[in-house]
């Protein structure tokens, strides 16, 4: 600034200041201070809209933008068996879900390839989810059981810039016994579908819950399913999770769903599975005593895994298009006719109603003409003298022709039903099959037309149009046994059963019955191969024909499969019966073949009892039967 | 001349206005950086900050006559270095206005700022007229908008625009004939369409698109407006608290400790925050014109005037961009948000305010 030139510089500035004079200015200065008083008021009143006036709307998106919802799914109760077993369990797994708030149409496609899913199928999943107006929350399950690689592909392109849509969430996955053990009876669980959503049963569901589809896990969908929770995190713009928020009360907790104790006795079921071998048919065994069920085996099997949450189309295909139907639970809806199983209600029929008696006697030549029509005996030469109890241990048509015939249908249709034939059992699985017991009236109702008496001499011996399930079957034989008293078949130990069903017979009547049934085991009755030494096995069997013995030729010449099926129905010990099985093979020729099955499943009960320290049950000389009020309490095996 | 620059006379109210806006710009920035990769920037601001005050202390030190004796030179200087600038700067957010090293580097065209203020003030000491005629104006309007279309082209709309106040002030308190006014103001009128289609960018257009409708691009352009928005309005009275506004903290919003501090201060601090640092920077503004006020002359007069305008500026455009009554330009708060030159530039300024008042009992 002493610098001689810079202050000759500055002097000539300051001469160029003429008019050093501000007050000129002072007006505008003031009027400068009026538009900056106005500015501030300007910007204060945005403040105030934002912050005084409407601070909720910006809060609310402001949570909207940090809060993200994240589903905890519960985990569905397990299946025990009567033991406490474990039948069905869950396992961890990671699922992948399209979290729906980030969801692009665009990035569907690279996801698609990214896991070999199919583009179509994913964006049709997507659209259906859009339309069904579910929370914009709940997002989209696309993928389970992530495999170790397709984790990495989704870790690696879940960040905000690729596809923040990406979600992994850790679920507990349905697992079920390997091999289709028990496999119809239990069920399997499935996503809830479009058509379903749309009936009022499953309309309280929302669009990709899983839900139990069949058996046990629909029937008892409500107390094995649990509820959803939803837990909140905080995260950033990049959808980095930050930390959890503070009002942790909005949480939701998921309620996982109850255990549910079956019946079902795994070791029993294991056998009855074992001895059907490949066998089409089914296996029911019950506790006559209170109804509950000990195991039930439908065969063929599928594997409920396939299900667990979402089945392959291919899988489902390969099910439906099975010619022998493997989703079918025969225990509880084959309708076959019953063949000679039915001859112990025809012998109870007759001699409730006195149409026979211990005096009533026949000759069996191998055949016999009713209404001039020839019905042939099983056995071609004949049985010769029959009363009822060889009638029975013997299986002989004749015999029962004849009682057939002196009962008419009606009184046939009377007693089948009363022992519980050609009705629901009103077991607590879904689906079950009413079978069919013909009586005139049926035959008005369904055909419009007469009854014949020829057509009873068929139905006589459990052929014509009757048909029963095997689980009728087994709880008919099983009432029976008991003197008379029906439990509703049940598969649950909690469930509530409506009493007893008391039917008045003549206890005399029913122990001549039984005392047949034990024939056909043990005095060379067509059982035989039921005989359990030491226990006091009754049954009956049954071989039930396809069609009439004229079409049956030409159909043997056609090639096609019309074998007979085969039935056997056994319950033990003669006295206080604890436990009836009922097996049908179908196509299996002759019933007698398949009686090992129901030896294999008593057998391994009373192995049961034995192993478990319990006296295997006392051969009683003379057959006695539960008194009506001494079984109307029933014991626990 | 010299002798009566007395530490009694500096203007302690303003330094502690400044000082105290300046304190909770940093408490912000660390507000709004402690977990992110900007953790740290808080101190490099204080550091700014001192390096601020020897600044202001320098800009105190020349007299200002002496600066505005230096016009030319300085002027000549400043194009050269925007030219330099576009030559050879450093990029960042595809716009060329950086020199020095990606470590330390400062933005020319805020200090260009100062000599345009300089040079107005100047411009209009020397006008031989009572008020200002055509050419002088046009000569003038040559003079700012060079450095201004070198900044544009940069380009740095937001900041080439902050220029225009200080020329607009200036003419304003010189004096202008309303028929020139009027003619400006249908020139403007009719160079903004031809503007908006030939000079503005794209994005620059969709600013000022999503300024008028933010909704219509939610995810876009408007993307900034709706979510510093809903960071003020979230703040509701009180604030969420300090670190705590999920807005902020979350990145929703952008620069947080830089253009949008503002909205991630409303959003933590609440409308009483808002109402006190708007308070302080009314007071700094109203002190700054109280110097123009008691200026020992027209030259005085002119700085203080073209600072509090452009400061002024800064605040409507900045703070009124956070609550969406102003279009998004990218220009920062002086004072508060993070940045070396933005600091510097604001402290030379007010050095050069406490430089003409401490000159007002001269002569």
């Amino acid at each position: 600034m002493t610098h001689p030139d810079r202050e000759e510089e500055r002097q000539l500035s300051a001469n160029r200041l003429l008019r050093d004079d501000t007050k000129f200015a002072s007006g505008k200065i003031a009027f400068f201070q009026y538009v900056m008083v106005a500015i501030f008021l300007f910007l204060v009143t945005g403040f105030w809209d934002l912050q005084i006036r409407y601070p909720e709307v910006y809060q609310e998106r402001a949570e909207r933008n940090s809060i993200k919802s994240i589903p905890v799914l519960a985990p569905r109760g397990k299946i025990l068996d009567r033991d406490g077993r474990v039948i069905v369990d869950n396992h961890s797994s990671f699922s992948l879900f399209l979290s729906r708030e980030d969801l692009k149409m665009e990035h569907l496609k690279p996801i698609a390839e990214g896991l070999s899913l199919d583009y179509d199928a994913l964006v049709a999943r997507v659209h259906r989810f859009q339309t069904r107006g579910a929370p914009q929350y709940e997002p989209i399950m696309i993928k389970d059981e992530l495999t170790p690689a397709e984790l990495a592909f989704v870790e690696s392109h879940k960040d905000p810039d690729t596809f923040p849509e990406l979600e992994v969430i850790h679920v507990q996955r349905r697992l079920y016994p390997r091999d289709g053990l028990a496999a119809h009876a239990i069920g399997y669980v499935g996503e809830v579908s479009e058509v379903e959503l749309n009936t009022p049963e499953f309309a309280r569901f929302h669009q990709g819950d899983v839900i139990g589809k069949d058996g046990i896990e629909r029937q008892y969908n409500d107390t094995l399913m649990g509820v959803d929770g939803q837990r909140r995190v905080e995260v950033d713009s990049f959808g980095n999770q930050r930390r959890l928020p503070e009002d942790e009360d909005k949480d939701k907790e998921a309620v996982p769903g109850k255990n549910l104790q079956l019946t079902i006795d795994l070791d029993l079921q294991a056998v009855a599975e074992l001895a059907m071998e490949n066998r089409r048919g089914a296996v029911v065994a019950i506790d006559p005593r209170n109804g509950e069920v000990l195991a039930m085996v439908s065969r063929p099997a599928f594997d409920p895994n396939l299900f667990a949450s979402r089945i392959r189309s291919k899988d489902w295909k390969e099910l439906i298009d099975n010619k022998d139907h493997p989703l079918l639970n025969r225990a509880i809806q084959a309708q076959q006719a019953p063949g000679s199983t039915f001859k112990p209600m025809m012998a109870l029929a007759g001699l409730e109603t006195g149409v026979i008696n211990d005096n009533f006697i026949i000759h069996c030549p191998g055949g016999a003409t009713f209404y001039n029509h020839y019905y042939a005996c099983h056995l071609k030469g004949g049985h010769g003298t029959v009363e009822l109890h060889k009638g029975i241990v013997q299986s002989c048509d004749v015999f029962f022709y004849n009682v057939g015939n002196r009962l008419g249908i009606d009184r046939i249709a009377e007693y089948a039903d009363k022992v519980g034939l050609g009705h629901k059992t009103g077991i607590d699985l879904p689906h079950e099959a009413e079978g069919i017991v013909p009586s005139t009236k049926w035959k008005i109702r369904n055909f419009r037309e007469k009854w014949y008496a020829g057509e009873t001499i068929s139905v006589a011996i459990g052929q014509g149009a009757t048909t029963v399930t095997p689980i009728q079957l087994a709880n008919y034989v099983g009432g029976l046994a008991i003197g008379g008293m029906w439990f509703q078949p049940h598969m649950t130990k909690e469930t509530p059963i409506p009493p007893a069903r008391r039917v008045e017979f003549n206890p005399d009547n029913i122990r001549k019955v039984i005392d047949g049934m034990y024939g056909v085991v043990n005095e060379g009755g067509t059982g035989g191969r039921a005989r359990i030494p030491g226990i006091e096995v009754c049954g009956k069997t049954g071989t039930a024909q396809l069609a009439s013995r004229e079409v049956l030729k030409s159909a043997k010449a056609a090639g096609e499969n019309m074998k007979a099926n085969a039935w056997f129905v056994g319950f033990a010990p003669r006295d206080n019966p604890e436990i009836v099985v009922a097996a049908l093979w179908e196509n299996g020729e002759e019933g007698p073949w398949v009686a090992p099955i129901v030896r294999d499943v008593l057998k391994a009960y009373f192995d049961k009892k034995v192993r478990l320290g319990e006296p295997r049950p006392q051969i009683a000389g003379i057959p006695r039967l539960l008194t009506p009020t001494a079984a109307s309490e029933p014991a626990n095996p | 001349m010299q002798g009566y620059r007395s530490l009694r006379d500096f203007d302690w109210p303003m330094v502690i206005l400044a000082s105290a806006i300046c304190s909770l710009g940093v408490l912000q920035i660390f507000s709004a950086t402690h977990d992110t990769a900007w953790a740290g920037a808080w101190w490099k601001q204080v550091v700014w900050i001192l390096a601020g005050f020897i600044a202001m202390w320098f800009a105190t030190l020349i007299d200002y006559h002496t600066l505005l004796g230096q016009i030319p030179i300085l002027y000549s200087l400043s194009v050269a270095t925007l030219i330099g600038t576009f030559a050879f700067g450093m990029t960042a957010f595809h716009s060329r206005r950086w020199i020095g090293t990606t470590s330390l580097h400062l933005q020319v065209s805020e200090f260009v700022k100062l000599v345009i203020v300089l040079l107005v003030a100047r411009y209009m000491t020397e006008l031989k007229t009572e008020r200002l005629e055509l050419l002088d104006l046009l000569k003038l309007g040559g003079l700012v908008g060079l450095p201004m279309a070198l900044v544009m082209l940069q380009p740095d709309l937001g900041t080439a625009l902050t220029y225009l106040p200080i020329l607009a002030a200036g003419i304003f308190v010189a004096g202008l004939r309303w028929q020139y006014a009027v003619a400006i103001l249908v020139i403007v009128a009719l160079v903004m369409p031809v503007g908006y289609f030939f000079v503005l960018k794209d994005y620059q257009k969709a600013r000022l698109v999503s300024f008028l409708d933010a909704n219509q691009d939610p995810k876009g352009s408007g993307y900034q407006v709706i979510q510093s928005k809903i960071a003020v309005g979230s703040g509701a009275l009180w604030g969420r608290g300090v670190t705590k506004g999920t807005q902020t903290q979350g990145r929703f919003l952008p620069v947080p400790h830089k253009d949008f501090i503002f909205s991630a201060f409303a959003e933590e601090h609440g409308f009483v925050g808002v109402i006190v640092v708007l308070g302080l920077y009314f007071l700094l503004l109203m002190q700054i014109v109280q110097n123009a006020q008691t200026a020992p002359d027209r030259a005085g007069m002119y700085i203080c005037m073209g600072i509090a305008t452009v400061l002024l500026f800064h605040v409507l455009v900045n703070v009124g961009m956070v609550v969406g009554r102003m279009p998004v330009t990218g220009i920062p708060l002086p004072l508060m948000s993070y940045g070396g030159s933005n600091i510097l530039a604001a402290f030379l300024m007010l050095g050069l305010v406490n430089n003409v008042r401490l000159r007002r009992f001269v002569n």
